[in-house]
């Protein structure tokens, strides 16, 4: 190559490094759809796959105990009270349980909000299965009101041994800025 | 640098004469100029980042807050790490590659020399908005070099579109010069020169250049949606909207480890040349060096999270980063090694290119052995984010980056200047900063251990002792590089005449052309054996 005697051949070789410039960029966009994947799939980094688990038909193993722990907080600038009724519940694993999480609005405005559930250890959000979550939806509550809002979930029998606790923490987010049109329709009439 | 413009006149009457003055350093494309200007840029940016380093350790040198505010506390230690990596350690290769390269090569100029000249001149407007936005309302950037989303993001003042700007700048810059380094080499070689007799100095930069093109662009993409996330209501990183603060750091890394690989690679070439010079022997083992870069600039694309092993990773992955990163200490310790065995039995003088070399070997070694105690995952979980990874960063990257550069400077400083530098001063900055360095960081190891956390204006007063050494270690340091800012200006402005090749044992072409090279070299290829 080095010998050639004519003009060597740059554009070729420009060409293909600015090729591999323009996709290693587009490459990092390609990151975050690949990382949600990847999390979806592995339940890495406390991810869950959102959607709704099928009502528990598995029988309940009566032999193990797992502490669930719930912790919950809200957003930076977030005026919600937040909280879960019980701070953590024991259950077998295939047991079904149902546990409040209480919220205020002390605001004079309607608004509505979103959780964002998080499970440490990461291992165990494959195991964790909602049957039915408030964090499924976006919330409204009016101005100066409270709520229960109910989530159900069992753990999976087939959570590894080592596993003995699970701790679920919730992020309440102010969504009344973009909020569904599901949302803002339950607000519009007057809320009970 | 008259002296080149001297030369010039005598040599290459054949050509067309550059334009003097202030035009002549606007416009050149010759591939010595354009070095010159990227070693002296990235000199003025190692003062200028290394004052920022004397404010953090004026405030660090007592506990309590006495000089600054911890807003601007912070804002001096990521524009510091910013100036240092992105200012001073790259500028100062890319210079090296272009002054070096041609001449290593038998090549008349770089491949791409117009597009040298822009690469070159877009930097210095990246660093003025980057220094620029220190004075506005709010200050500049102030959420660490690595700017973690939501520090860089939710949290951010309103400058930080400048800052995603000026990186901006100084990506397409690398990437300019990237291109440019591997359009040369692969184009450009005189006859005979094959890939296996290129100097390690052309073959490191060689794979540095491919690994600037694959990672400066994920930087772009990661700084961009920085920008979008926090201008244009965009939820890359905002779980609530959907994206995951978390991602950033990934995003960053993969990035992020490649980029501390760009900026030693290039050192590992530097002191592959000095060490078989000062020897009198041959490069111990030259095709294992060329391809230890190799494996070692694989593997970087395969450890990034050992950065991010307290952020809650599956102990599956935990431990694949921890042996990958442990892994490339491999290679690393074949090119040790090979160092080691060339000066064995060698007939060593100490000259200071040799004497910054051998402190190269040692305290880079040292480096890397407390980046192996980071790699292990459930010790890192004490180390990360304390003053051990100060420690352990700096020692690659001042008393290795650094003082490879250093060494380059004093090795090539007769060919650039057609002077030799006063070896009385050289030897005084030599023992001041290996003295100094030492002072500086070493004890920071300790105080990483005993839980001294990093990025903090103020500690808690049982580290107050080994603060103050530290800071003494810091001024002092800080003090050495003065003298040698005032022997290069002696050395371009006269001194002994420099032979054309003025160390015995050197190899090389660039030995083959006249002390100062004449502004014009290998215009005919040089035949090479
Ligand atoms: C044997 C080789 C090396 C190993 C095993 C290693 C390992 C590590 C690890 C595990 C960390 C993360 C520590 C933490 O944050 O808890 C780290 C940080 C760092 N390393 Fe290395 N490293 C090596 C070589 C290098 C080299 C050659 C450079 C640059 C020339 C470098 C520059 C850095 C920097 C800048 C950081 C800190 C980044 C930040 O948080 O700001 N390392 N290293
Ligand atoms: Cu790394």
């Amino acid at each position: 190559m080095a010998e050639q005697p004519t003009k060597p051949d740059n554009t070729r070789i420009i060409r293909r490094l600015l090729l591999t410039v323009v996709g290693m960029f587009a490459f990092g966009f390609a990151l975050v759809p690949l990382y949600n994947v990847f999390c979806d799939i592995t339940g890495f980094n406390g991810r869950f796959t959102d959607g709704q688990a099928a009502a528990n038909t598995r029988s309940v193993d009566t032999n193990r105990t797992v502490n669930v722990q719930f912790i919950t907080r809200v957003n930076k600038g977030m005026p919600w009270g937040f909280e879960p009724e019980v701070s953590s519940v024991r259950i077998h694993p295939g047991e079904t349980k149902v546990v409040n999480f209480l919220a205020n609005n002390p605001t004079g405005q309607n608004m509505i909000a979103q959780a964002i559930p998080s499970v440490a250890p990461g291992e165990a959000s494959l195991y964790l299965n909602k049957v039915e979550c408030f964090c499924f939806n976006q919330q409204p509550l009016a101005a100066e009101s409270k709520t229960a809002m109910p989530m159900q979930f069992y753990l999976d029998p087939d959570i590894p041994e080592h596993i003995h606790t699970v701790t679920l923490s919730y992020t309440m987010y102010d969504m009344t800025e973009n909020a569904t049109p599901d949302a803002l329709a339950a607000i519009a009439q007057p809320v009970n | 640098m008259s002296t080149v413009v001297g030369e010039m006149d005598q040599h290459d009457d054949h050509h067309h004469h550059a334009p003097s003055g202030i035009t002549r350093w606007l416009f050149t494309t010759n591939h010595k100029d354009i070095g010159s200007m990227y070693l002296w840029f990235s000199f003025i940016m190692f003062l200028v980042g290394g004052s920022m380093a004397m404010v953090i350790r004026a405030e660090l040198f007592q506990p309590g807050l006495q000089l600054v505010d911890p807003h601007f506390f912070n804002q001096m230690t990521t524009v510091h790490g910013l100036i240092m990596v992105f200012g001073a350690v790259m500028p100062a290769f890319t210079g090296l590659a272009n002054w070096m390269i041609p001449m290593m090569i038998g090549a008349p100029d770089m491949a791409l020399p117009r597009m040298n000249n822009w690469s070159f001149w877009i930097l210095p407007f990246a660093f003025a908005i980057l220094l620029a936005s220190l004075f506005m309302e709010g200050g500049g950037p102030a959420f660490g070099w690595t700017f973690y989303a939501p520090l860089s993001t939710t949290y951010s003042s309103d400058s930080t579109a400048l800052f995603v700007f000026s990186v901006h700048i100084m990506g397409i810059s690398s990437i300019m010069g990237a291109i440019n380094v591997i359009v040369t080499i692969m184009n450009m070689r005189a006859p005979g020169m094959s890939y296996m007799k290129m100097p390690l100095f052309v073959w490191t930069w060689f794979i540095t250049a491919f690994l600037l093109i694959a990672v400066m662009p994920v930087l772009a993409g990661a700084v961009t949606m920085v920008l979008t996330d926090k201008y244009f209501g965009t939820s890359f990183f905002d779980a609530a909207g959907g994206g995951d603060p978390v991602m950033f750091q990934h995003i960053f890394w993969f990035f992020g480890h490649p980029e501390v690989y760009i900026m030693i690679l290039p050192s590992f070439g530097i002191v592959s040349a000095i060490i078989p010079a000062f020897s009198r022997k041959r490069l111990f083992g030259y095709s294992s060096m060329v391809y230890a870069t190799a494996a070692i600039a694989g593997l970087s694309f395969l450890v990034w999270a050992h950065h991010m092993f307290t952020t809650g990773m599956p102990v599956f992955a935990e431990l694949f980063f921890m042996y990958c990163t442990m892994l490339i200490s491999v290679p690393t310790g074949v090119k040790v090694f090979n160092w080691v065995a060339t000066m064995w039995r060698g007939s060593i003088s100490f000259e200071t290119p040799m004497l910054f070399a051998l402190a190269f070997v040692i305290l880079f070694t040292i480096g890397g052995f407390s980046g192996l105690m980071l790699a292990i995952t459930p010790v890192d979980f004490q180390y990360h984010d304390t003053y051990f990874v100060v420690a352990h960063f700096h020692y690659v990257l001042v008393s290795g980056a650094i003082f490879s550069i250093m060494a380059a400077a004093y090795y090539w400083l007769p060919k650039w200047t057609g002077h030799m530098y006063d070896e009385g001063l050289a030897k005084l900055h030599f023992w001041a900063s290996l003295i100094s360095v030492n002072v500086l960081f070493f004890p920071m190891h300790f105080a990483g251990l005993a839980g001294m956390p990093r990025r903090i204006p103020d500690y808690s007063v049982q580290f107050a002792d080994i603060n103050q050494i530290v800071s003494i270690g810091g001024f002092a340091f800080g003090l050495s590089q003065l003298i040698f800012l005032w022997l290069v200006i002696k050395c371009v402005k006269g001194g002994k005449k420099a032979p054309a090749k003025p160390w015995e044992g050197a190899e090389g072409l660039e030995w083959t052309v006249p002390s100062p090279a004449p502004y014009h070299t290998f215009d005919t290829p040089p035949e090479v054996k």
